[in-house]
């Protein structure tokens, strides 16, 4: 009782310091100098349709980087602690007591993880000119395996492939990021490509193509998660 | 008006649904409420404008997180048992 008092009294200490906050607050009536900026350059400067995106990948671009690095390390950390216990035998154990999937199920994923793959490569691919992006685009996509797997448990994902496609992204986002160093103004300057028509697919420069790469990175990224989950569920048969 | 109400209603679902998913007493419905508290601040997200966040939070937060709990669940059952 008394400890759950002291709880709350600190809570409500906690509380007590944000009221100045509060009081100070008062919102802008007209844009920071530096979201005007973005505003009034993201067209010209950047070509991109969607502002955020040229912020993201332009004008923040080395943050970006950094996220794409942390969910790299979580990524590893998780399959590096989740061992997978390779045996024949138990795999198949595992298999025998799981129930079968139904046939509404496998039906309904065969028809949708083609369209769900589809729509995530739509939207990191259209990432310039409309809302979304490559992370959005690459957790669209690990949805789509997320279906496949709880259809069909005994599918085998090439853990090969998905290293592959993840590191070579990767690779590729930071050599592209480094070419605009070399070549153009800075780190990640997205005039290395011409800027083309505003609000066409192949425009803003290099942003279409980091994004897909990020895309594909995030994609694998996710998708080996869960993948590594679903296969270290064979470990407790044991 | 109409835009108020709504964000103010989806929040108050939001809330109940947060509570459920620390309260309940049954796992499997915590994890499902905490699913739905991602679909419904997604709708939040889209309501105030940042459909990218949306986009985020719709495919992380009520998809890959609630299946990557329920894989955690099945292997901690299964550890206990």
């Amino acid at each position: 009782m008394l400890k759950k008092g002291l709880i709350l009294a600190i809570l409500i200490g906690f509380s007590l310091m944000f009221i100045p906050l509060i009081q100070n607050f008062h919102g802008n009536d007209k844009l920071s100098d530096l979201a005007k900026y973005y505003t009034e350059n993201a067209e010209h400067g950047a070509g991109a349709a969607n502002i955020v995106t040229a912020i993201v990948i332009t004008y923040r671009g080395l943050d970006t980087l950094g996220e794409v690095v942390i969910l790299f390390l979580t990524a590893s950390v998780i399959g590096f602690f989740l061992k997978i216990s390779k045996s024949e035998k138990d795999e198949t154990l595992r298999f025998s007591k799981l129930r079968k999937t139904s046939e509404l199920l496998e039906t309904a994923t065969k028809a949708l993880v083609p369209t769900i793959f589809m729509f995530g490569v739509y939207i990191f691919i259209n990432g310039h000119l409309t809302p979304g992006g490559g992370f959005q685009g690459g957790a669209v996509i690990a949805t789509g395996f997320v279906l496949m797997l709880l259809a069909n448990p005994q599918f085998k994902v090439n853990h090969k492939v998905i290293e592959y496609i993840e590191s070579l992204s990767g690779f590729s986002f930071a050599i592209l990021g480094a070419l605009g160093a070399i070549i153009g103004l800075g780190f990640l300057d997205n005039k290395i490509l011409p800027l083309g028509t505003f609000g066409e697919l192949l425009s803003a420069g290099i942003i279409p193509v980091i994004y897909s790469f990020i895309g594909l990175k995030v994609g694998a990224e996710l998708s080996g998660i869960v993948e590594t989950l679903s296969e270290n569920q064979s470990e407790i048969e044991i | 008006m109409l835009y108020t109400i709504s964000t103010l209603i989806l929040s108050l679902i939001v809330l109940v649904l947060a509570v459920i998913a620390i309260i309940h007493k049954n796992i499997t419905v915590a994890i499902i409420a905490m699913g739905t508290v991602g679909l419904f601040t997604s709708v939040i997200f889209l309501l105030l404008a940042a459909p990218d966040v949306a986009m985020t939070e719709a495919a992380i937060g009520s998809g890959l997180t609630t299946v990557i709990f329920f894989y955690v669940l099945n292997k901690i059952k299964n550890h206990d048992a």
